[in-house]
This record gives C-alpha cells, structure tokens and sequence, in this order.
C-alpha cells in the first residue's frame, strides 16, 4: 500500500510479519510488539532494519530499550475519534525517537495536521481521497499556538513567534 | 479584555476556510455523515430537532459592545432574530443552516469570536466567575490564565479526540461562582504568604448521569507549571479513559474507577516524565496577556452616591431592583449591574437582536465597553458608575431587561429542552415558565430569597440541576414526560449534588410542587436563613413528608 | 370520521439546513407531516429505512430514524411529543418553525404545562 510521506506517494518497502511465522532472512520487516521481546536475539541478528507494530493500549514506556534499533513503528487508528496514538506518537517523540512514524487504519486528511504535529511523519492512506486533498489538508492551518510540537508541516508556533528573543525550546522536537 | 494580534486573526482565518472547505465536501458527498461529524461538532454545529445549532464560544464569559452587536447581527441574518445564552457562558442560535455557517464563522472571526471546540470530545470553553476583576471578593483576575488556556486548547493535536468533551474552569476568587468543583479540571487561585500566585487543582468533578465533585490533586502549583502540568492530566486521561460506553468515558468516572490517590500517582508520574523546557515563553506570553486585563480606569469616587440613593427614594421598583441585581464592586462608588433574563412567564436565557443591542450600547457608555455572561444565562455590567444606575435601569425597563428577580426564586436556569434539544427527554422550558408565573409576586419572591432553581430537560444536566438548590430533572415515562425534584445542591466552594426527594412529578404539577417545598422553608427557616442552609439543617426529611404526605 | 391508520414513518434532517423533515410515497422528502408515508407493516417501515439510508448516502438528509404515527382524516400525528415539535415547531415560541410558516400539520403538542 503507497505511504504518504512528505506530502508525496512513496511506495512501502518493508514487509510486514504476522505474529507467528518465519520473518524473511533479509530486508526491512515490521513485527508485531509481542514479538519483539520473545525473538529479541533472533530479530536483532538479522541484516536489514527493524520496525514495530504497537498497539493503542500498550505503553510507549515499553519501548524504551528498544528504541535505537527501530527504524518504523506502526500505530493504528482503530476508529478516527481514537485519538489515544496521538498521545502515545508524541509520547515516543519526547522518548528520543526519530526513526519513522507510521499512522494506519482510519487516517482521513482533516486529521493530518493533528498528526504530523504529534510526529507522525508517514500515513497509510488508501485510495479514498486524491493526493492533493491530502496536500491541501497539510497545510489548512498556517499556525499552532502550541509550543514543541513536531511540526512536519509548515505552521509557525504563535506563541515562540510571538516572543522570539526568549530562551528557546532546549530539547529538539522536531523529528529527523 | 483580550484583543487579537495579527496571529489570532490568521488563526481563526484558517480555521474559518478549514470548516468551509470541510462542509463543501460533505454538502458534496466526499465526506460521509460520520467523517463530518466530529469535524463540524469541533465548530460548535450540532444537528437538532428543528434545524442545525450553533454555539458560539464567548470565552470566559467576557464580551465586548461591538461583539454583542454582532451577536445581534447574527441573529438577525441567519437565525430568527434571538440567541440562547447558555450555562457554559456561551451562546446558541437554535435555526441555523450548515450551508451559512462559513458565513457566520466569518462574521464571528470579523468581531475577534469562532465557535472552536464549543462541542466535540475535546476541551472546550474555559469558563470562570462572571464578576471576575471586578468582584469585591476577589483575589486576582482569573481570566489571563482563562485566556492562556484557550489558546493552549485551541487545536491541540494531541487533545482533540479526547474519549469525551472537556471542560475547564476557573476562579479567582474565595467565594466560587465559577463551579470548579463539577468541572473536569477546576482552578482555583490562591495566594501565599509571600504574595505569590499559586492554583489549586480539581481533577473529576462533573454533572450528568453520574455527579460527583472533583478531588484536589495540587493544593497549590506554581503558575509557570500550569500548562505542563495541564498536559499531564490530558495525557493521562486520553491515554486511559474509558472509550467502551459514552456514558462513562468522562475523566470523574477514570478518577473513581482508580482511586484519587492512584490517579494523582499516574499524574505526577506523567509530569515527572515529560521534558521541561524553559517556561520562559509561556510566562511572558501570561504577562502578554494580562496586560490587556488590567482594570479599567475607574475614577475615585466616594462610596455614597446621593443620585441613586434620591433615585431609589422615588422610585420603589427601582429600589427593589437594585437590592436584587446589583453586585458589590472592588472599587468606591462602582456597582456590579445583574441584567436578568428572566422575565415573568419568559424564556430562561434567550435575548432579541433589540435587546442584545440596547446591552451593547449601555456597555459601551456605562460599562467600559464590557459585559459578561453568567452560568445562570444572564448578563452582567460589571463597572457602572452608582451614579449612572438608574440611568442604565430605565434603558433596561424600556425592553423588557429590568426584572428584579436575580438571584432568586424567578432567577430559574433551564436548558432549552425538548422544544429545542434533539437529546432531551423532557421539556424544560415550560416548567420554568410555569413556576416563573407562580412565584410572578415579587414580595414573596423577596420573602423567599436567595434560591437558585436549576432544570434539566434530560440526564446529560446541561441545566445543572445537579448543584441546584431546587432541582428538576425532566424524564420519560412511557412516552409521557415527567419530573424528578432534588435538593440541596450548589455549585459553590462546600459543593454538593443533590438528593432525589421522591417520585416525580407530571408537568402540571411541578409548580405546585415547588411551592410545597418553599412553603415548608418559609415555616421552618431559622430568621434570616437561606434556603441551602435550612436544607442542610434539616435535611429532606420535612420536605419529603409535605410533598408526599397523603391528602 | 374514518378510523385512525396506524403505522410508521421515517423521519430526518435536510441535509443543507437542518431542517426537519418527513418522507413521502414518492421518495421526496416534505416539511409538511401529513405527507408523510405511513408504513404499517414490518417489511413495509424496513423498506422506508432503507430508502431513507440511501437518501443519506446521497447528502440529501442526515440521521433518518422511524418513528410511531397515526392518520386521521388526512392529518398525521406522531406518537410522541418530540416528532410532533418536529412537525410544528417549539411549544415555547408559536410564532417560530412550521406552525408560522403554514407549513405545520398534524395535531398539534398540548400546549404548556
């Protein structure tokens, strides 16, 4: 299925694992969390990168150890009023991570911004909508009046606007 | 109060073109019922029993003369010439069409409004004390912190599909006219001994299906940490609320379900971890911010006015009218003026386009420009001149704004009901109309005293008859509707919910009902004791056996 | 006076301004409630649902739901109070909805208390 990344259509190149079964022995593959902790030794042996498939009620804490060695991890939208991936995307951002962050399941374009501003930077958008109302819907907001978000779009942040010479945000939010 | 900078105005700009292009492509079919829903529900438009709704934010409850003209030129233009003013300090216009409502968040954002978050499981208006910098009992504004906060909300990615609404209130003052006990997160502003501002947190308080008070779970956090902390507390509840029942996925339920204690333990956990970045930018913007609450330029006068106190001598209604709607005011010579809208046999909260401009325009020469709106839907002058009272009273006479019953028993808060509200089991509007009638003598209303009378035209409480001190709840029984009395309630700082008396009531026999109840307190009343105090020395038990004593 | 013809009928809101309104036999939709189609067996009301979904579909009305009503003489009634405001407009304020605009129909809600 085509990624939305950067407001343009790239293809998916990794494979994603069921919770059983063989992995492939190369190329990048996305597991399921449970699996990450009971194949651990195996999953860290293999060449090609590592991604994660987390759930909605699992606990960004869990991640933590695993964190350096993950390139993708997958969070769903079981419904598009589940907001909890909201909180547990811009959980993983303030963890440190910056690998990619991947939204699947009910993703419509009114909800992109709201994503992008969390840290998701990669969408699983089907074929529903037109790029450009995707394209369009990035950029609906030209402001946030929240600071240290992680911006992929081009909102300004009102209130650092607003007070330019203060001390800036110490940590570095913005992902990649 | 507040004013726009040019990053306001493009924020509200954007979001204005973001709802138009939205409603185009469900008017088009691109977008299914389902998808738009939640979207036009986060611009305060909901689908009602005669046509759409929308609810204007009015944050914390403060307007100014040239935003309540354009309230009236709504009204006028794309409604029928009223709007609703609401128990959250916003307003409704009840006839709207989805196809007009870019138009009107337009006209709204011309005058410095939006309906932003007004509906939608995310946070909505920050409400407070409607006597806020201007109350004789207050410690500090409350309304910068109001306004920080709603900036803050406003669109916030990681808050806006909360597993339910939010709702945030605050008060700067001992004496609590802002709720803060039943709403989810409640601030209230203390000062320590060395002068500084601190807010107490209450997590959990709510109305509706399941009423409780909130729990403190900070006595006293330093204003620099409000909106970390803030952040912890919504992280902390989108992450656990419950999303498997709507009826219990508010954050009283989460609270209760895991304990207070277990809760300020995820909380400050929660807060412990986040990163803590300088809050150097969020101070200033607070000084930002309060600069534009500073107090007017009130002149110094002596306490004693001898224009009104001639005025009262001549005149007994306005006499009484001042005794009953005028709020002590911090400064010498001030007056806090109370317009009711509750007029004899009228509609709890409702105001003409007429009339909404005959209040701008005596804000505009009397008040400093500024009116507020009460959680009781009624408006306030909050810094009239002693001496220009009677002036402003004779204004309000002329259209039907000069009823002496604030506060008391004809001061009745209800939702619109079941006439207007596709939610409602029950009509609410004519019960209070009925009783409105019934106590129309206004020495027994005097005789009577304070009472705040809340109905509710469903369970959703958006009458608030939970912290009523007579309460109402409309039902359904077998198609027919009728009514559930409660007592003892308050929204105030010792808040309670109060107890169901018995068995309900049809319509008709409501009013009857609700003098029982005052007959009863009028007997047995301490002299001088107001109606929650008797209650709460009595208890139900007199109450209860005059209403249901057989014949 | 003819006897009473019970039965259902669905109910929904133009989509454009939220207005209440009343299916008929020939699929429109009406302000007015007398004409409004009466279903007065099962199969009959799930056929009405089902048109009215599709209606849906098509952005014409939204929340479309069947309710209880009855004719007589030409006139409909709704069972309950609620789709009877619907059909005519607030208790409160007679002088706004159907009920002003010649457009209310069926019996009308008691009024007051």
């Amino acid at each position: 299925m085509p990624l939305l990344k950067n407001n343009l259509l790239v293809s998916d190149t990794w494979i994603t694992a069921e919770a059983e079964g063989e992995l492939p022995n190369a190329g990048d593959v996305i597991v399921p969390f449970a699996r990450l902790h009971t194949e651990w030794d195996a999953l860290s042996a293999r060449t090609g990168r590592l991604g994660v498939r987390f759930g909605n009620t699992d606990k960004p804490e869990a991640l933590a150890g695993f964190l350096p060695r993950l390139s993708v991890i997958v969070l769903p939208f079981p419904a598009f009023n589940d907001g909890r991936a909201y909180s547990i995307a811009r959980r993983l951002r303030e963890m440190g991570y910056r690998g990619e962050l991947r939204a699947i399941g009910n993703v419509l374009p009114d909800q992109l911004q709201f994503m992008l501003q969390v840290g998701f930077d990669a969408f699983e958008i089907g074929e529903r909508f037109p790029l450009e109302t995707w394209q369009k819907a990035s950029r609906q907001m030209s402001l946030a009046y929240q600071r240290g978000l992680f911006r992929r779009g081009a909102e300004a942040e009102i209130w650092t606007e607003r007070h330019t010479d203060a001390e800036p945000w110490l940590e570095q939010p913005h992902a990649g | 109060m507040y004013r726009y900078d040019e990053f306001d105005h493009q924020f509200v700009r954007d979001r204005t073109n973001q709802f138009r292009n939205q409603a185009e492509r469900r008017l088009s079919g691109e977008l299914t019922e389902e998808e738009f829903r939640p979207l036009r529900l986060m611009n305060g438009l909901y689908l009602q029993l005669h046509a759409y709704m929308l609810r204007v934010a009015i944050p914390y409850g403060t307007l100014s003369s040239r935003q309540m003209r354009q309230l009236a030129l709504i009204a006028e233009k794309w409604d029928r010439g009223y709007g609703h003013f609401t128990t959250r300090q916003n307003i409704q216009y009840n006839w709207i069409k989805l196809e007009d409502t870019a138009d009107i968040l337009d006209a709204l954002a011309e005058v410095e409004m939006h309906a932003i978050q007004t509906s939608g499981n995310c946070i909505r208006n920050v409400t407070t004390d409607h006597w806020a910098g201007a109350a004789a009992d207050e410690i500090a504004d409350p309304r910068p912190v109001g306004e920080l906060l709603r900036q803050w909300s406003s669109l916030h990615p990681e808050f806006s599909y909360l597993p339910r609404k939010f709702k945030i209130a605050v008060t700067g003052a001992p004496n609590d006219r802002a709720a803060v006990k039943v709403h989810d997160i409640g601030l209230r502003l203390h000062k320590n001994g060395e002068g500084e501002i601190g807010w107490e947190v209450i997590v959990g308080g709510g109305l509706g299906r399941t009423p409780m008070v909130g729990v403190t779970v900070r006595d006293f956090l330093p204003q620099h940490e409000l909106i970390g902390y803030l952040e912890a507390i919504m992280r902390v509840y989108n992450l656990y609320g419950r999303r498997d029942n709507k009826y219990k996925a508010r954050i009283k339920i989460l609270v209760h379900e895991i304990g207070a204690e277990t809760f300020k333990a995820e909380v400050e956990a929660e807060y412990a971890k986040r990163p803590h970045p300088s809050t150097e930018v969020e101070e200033r913007e607070l000084k930002r911010i309060a600069a534009y609450f500073a107090a007017p330029p009130l002149e110094k006068l002596p306490r004693w006015s001898p224009s009104f106190e001639e005025a009262k001598l001549a005149n007994p209604a306005f006499a009484r009218w001042t005794k009953n709607n005028l709020g002590p005011h911090q400064a010498d010579g001030y007056a806090i003026v109370n317009i009711s809208l509750k007029p004899e046999g009228g509609i709890p909260g409702d105001a003409t386009a007429d009339q909404m401009r005959v209040m701008a325009d005596l804000a505009e020469r009397y008040s400093f420009d500024e009116l507020r709106v009460s959680h009781a839907q009624n408006i306030v002058l909050p810094h009239v001149k002693k001496d220009d009272v009677f002036a402003v009273y004779q204004a309000l006479e002329k259209v039907e704004l000069a009823a002496a019953n604030y506060g008391l028993a004809g001061d009745i808060i209800a939702c619109p009901g079941l006439d207007y509200c596709a939610l409602a089991t029950a009509r609410s509007i004519p019960i209070a109309q009925s009783i409105s009638r019934k106590f129309a003598d206004s020495k027994k209303q005097d005789e009577i005293g304070k009472l705040k009378i809340n109905i509710s035209g469903c369970i959703n409480a958006c009458g608030h008859h939970h912290v009523g001190h007579i309460g109402i709840l409309g039902l359904d029984k077998k198609g027919e509707e009728f009514y559930q009395i409660t007592l003892g309630g308050s929204s105030a700082e010792s808040a309670s919910i109060g107890t169901i008396l018995g068995p309900g009531f049809a319509g008709h026999e409501v009013a009857d009902a609700i003098e029982t109840i005052l007959d009863t307190y009028l007997k047995l009343r301490d002299p001088g004791e107001e109606f929650l105090a008797t209650y709460r020395r009595l208890g139900a038990k007199p109450f209860k056996e005059a209403l249901y004593a057989t014949a | 006076m003819t006897t009473p013809e019970k039965g259902q009928l669905v109910t929904a809101n133009r989509l454009r301004d939220g207005i209440a309104v009343f299916l008929t036999r020939s699929g429109d939709w009406s302000e007015t409630i007398d004409d409004a189609v009466l279903a007065q067996e099962p199969q009959a009301a799930a056929a009405l649902e089902a048109r009215a979904k599709d209606d849906e579909k098509k952005t014409i009305v939204s929340g479309a739901y069947l309710i209880d009503a009855e004719r007589i003489g030409g006139r409909v009634r709704a069972a309950h109070i609620r789709e009877r405001m619907r059909a005519l407009g607030p208790t409160v304020r007679l002088d706004l909805g159907k009920q002003a605009e010649g457009k209310g129909a069926g019996f009308a809600a008691p009024e007051g208390v």
